[in-house]
């Protein structure tokens, strides 16, 4: 392991960790209204406040949490799905190859972003977990994708025919044979899926179609934007957030870096 | 030829499936919201406008499902998306033509620019490897990990703000008039150049990172070691030796990237009110506006597949393995 990916795994765990605390270590509650209005960051307001008082600082920690939680709920949601028809398909090949990868082809190319927002405005109640099975849905055809490249190249190997020819059963040849090889192109496309949902989830929330009672760093993009903090010159509502995002974004794209180097040996780093 | 007509059979099989998922969204979802708008609306709709809404968002209790989806069929091919609500009472396809130009060239000069700027940067990076150029790595997955509205808001309050360089918001000034004139032109180039920058700073990483992994794979291959033995001079190995065979994956990737990219230049379009297809989703997003937001969700679709065709035709002449007949 080098030093970035320690990099990204520190920062993911210290994100986590906020995830946890953040509620019980936030100083004040986000949403109650204080009469220090719109101050810039300070000993009290380390983040600053908004337009109607409320702690930024506070709003980010709290924030965290929603974040980590749909970031988590889509990795997994959408890594089983891209094993499901990844796998599947690049196993049995024939027909049934044909139909998976023109689904996840034609998920893969069809613009997620707008589908989502019509889907999210459409839905009643727009809640956190709710939201994450949608984002997972569009969530899973890229890593079905790299999968069904990656699991045909498996299935003529030795190993999968020495199985094959003792009467092993086709799922237990794909548990048992062919996912432990997977097992670095699952982890890099569970990574990747997190990034993609945890982007997605905070510009929906940017966007305003996702239920607003819940506070994630969307949520305070959303009032920053709506409140015109930017002609305002409040810079100190709208840079944290962003930040975080990117921090989180990054670290999650060191891990795969890592992942990518682990089963790619071409790509580490050559002394020079 | 069979390579294209495969491509061009996925593409129509996706264009289906776009408008069938339209057709099938208003039907599954629980809510009335379009009839809760056309009883606000009133008198004030004319009876044609309310029979293509009944139409398009299935309030035709009377008709089989099968009927509703070829009346749908039927609707669309006149070009009828329905009344839009926020800009009431122009129809969708008016309002989506007049923005789609306006997304087009935005998005469509970035996005090349971005492209051919990446692919070039991952070029050096990749031939380069283990020189300073590393660190340019942990910079750009930095940059790529802003998300593309956060990237824009700061660009306004530095450049717009803080420094008035450049407007922050539109597409030309207000009080000039969309014609051919240097003066238009002008303003219509001040305006795009902070969403532009945002969408290029955002998604060239991609590219680079795309481009530099191939390029270290490629390199380690006999026939650039035997182009070198052969001396060649360095720049003949680079572009057109390890370059042209690393370029393919980023080709047939850029198909699959451009949706995301789309979705992140139509955010971009909210943040700087730019006058396309983002922005009037955006609006269309406020007022709960679902004839408009379903039709820009179609005419992006429709652009994507277009854009992957084009994308396909190049690397038809970059990869002459696809050409060969069978």
């Amino acid at each position: 392991m080098n030093s970035k990916t320690k990099l990204g795994l520190g920062i993911l765990a210290f994100f986590t960790l906020i995830a946890v605390v953040g509620e019980w270590i936030a100083p004040y509650d986000p949403s109650a209204m204080g009469d220090d209005l719109l101050s810039p960051p300070s000993g009290a307001h380390w983040f600053g406040t908004t337009m109607t008082g409320q702690d930024v600082f506070s709003q980010v920690l709290v924030g965290t949490r929603g974040v980590m939680v749909v970031g988590l709920v889509c990795g997994v949601l959408a890594t089983f799905l891209s094993i499901l028809v990844g796998v599947t398909a690049g196993f049995l090949g024939g027909a049934a190859d044909e139909a998976l990868s023109m689904l996840s082809n034609v998920f893969l190319v069809i613009p997620a972003l707008p589908l989502i927002i019509i889907v999210a405005s459409m839905l009643p109640s727009a809640d956190t977990v709710l939201i994450a099975v949608v984002i997972s849905l569009t969530a899973w055809a890229w890593g079905a994708r790299v999968l069904r490249a990656q699991t045909m190249s498996l299935r003529r190997r030795d190993f999968v025919e020495a199985a094959r020819a003792s009467g092993e059963s086709t799922w237990r040849i794909i548990v048992f044979e062919v996912l432990p090889n997977l097992m670095a192109v699952i982890a890099s496309g569970f990574v990747g899926t997190v990034i993609f949902a945890v982007m997605l989830q905070i510009t929906l929330s940017f966007v305003g179609v996702i239920s607003l009672s819940t506070w994630n760093w969307g949520t305070i993009l959303f009032w920053a934007q709506s409140n015109q903090a930017l002609g305002l010159g409040a810079w100190w509502w709208f840079v944290p957030a962003g930040l975080c995002i990117a921090l989180l974004g990054t670290a999650l794209a060191l891990i795969n870096f890592g992942i990518d180097e682990y089963a790619n040996p071409r790509l580490r780093k050559v002394r020079a | 030829m069979t390579f294209l007509l495969r491509r061009a059979l996925f593409y129509l099989v996706t264009l289906w499936a776009a408008i069938t998922v339209n057709f099938l969204l208003p039907r599954l979802l629980p809510g009335d919201p379009v009839q809760a708008m056309i009883i606000k609306l009133g008198g004030r709709l004319n009876s044609d406008a309310m029979a293509s809404l009944y139409v398009l968002f299935g309030l035709d209790e009377q008709k089989s499902i099968w009927e509703q989806y070829l009346d749908y069929w039927g609707a669309l091919f006149q070009g009828d998306l329905g009344l839009s609500f926020t800009f009431f009472p122009t129809p969708v396809a008016d309002v989506l033509s007049q923005s789609l130009p306006w997304t087009l060239g935005l998005v469509g000069v970035t996005t090349v620019i971005a492209f051919l700027l990446g692919t070039l940067m991952g070029v050096y990076a990749g031939w380069k490897r283990g020189s300073w150029m590393d660190n340019l790595i942990p910079l750009t997955t930095f940059l790529s990990s802003i998300p593309y509205f956060w990237l824009g808001l700061i660009a306004i309050s530095l450049l717009s703000v803080t420094w008035p360089l450049f407007p922050a918001s539109g597409g030309y000034a207000a009080g000039l008039v969309p014609e051919f004139s240097g003066e238009f032109i002008g303003s219509v180039l001040e305006h795009a150049v902070l969403p532009g920058v945002t969408i290029v700073v955002s998604s060239v990483a991609g590219w680079i990172l795309g481009m530099r992994n191939m390029m270290v794979t490629v390199t380690a291959e006999d026939y650039v070691l035997v182009a070198r033995a052969k001396g060649l001079t360095r720049k003949r190995i680079m572009f057109a030796y390890a370059a042209r065979n690393a370029v393919l994956p980023s080709i047939s990737g850029f198909a699959l990237s451009l949706g995301f990219i789309v979705g992140g230049a139509l955010l971009v379009e909210m943040v700087f009110s730019y006058p396309g297809l983002g922005y009037v989703l955006f609006q269309g997003i406020g007022a709960k506006d679902y004839p408009l937001m379903q039709g820009v969700f179609l005419v992006i679709t429709l652009t994507v597949l277009v854009a992957n065709l084009l994308a396909d035709i190049g690397y038809l002449l970059l990869d002459p393995r696809t050409r060969r007949e069978g």
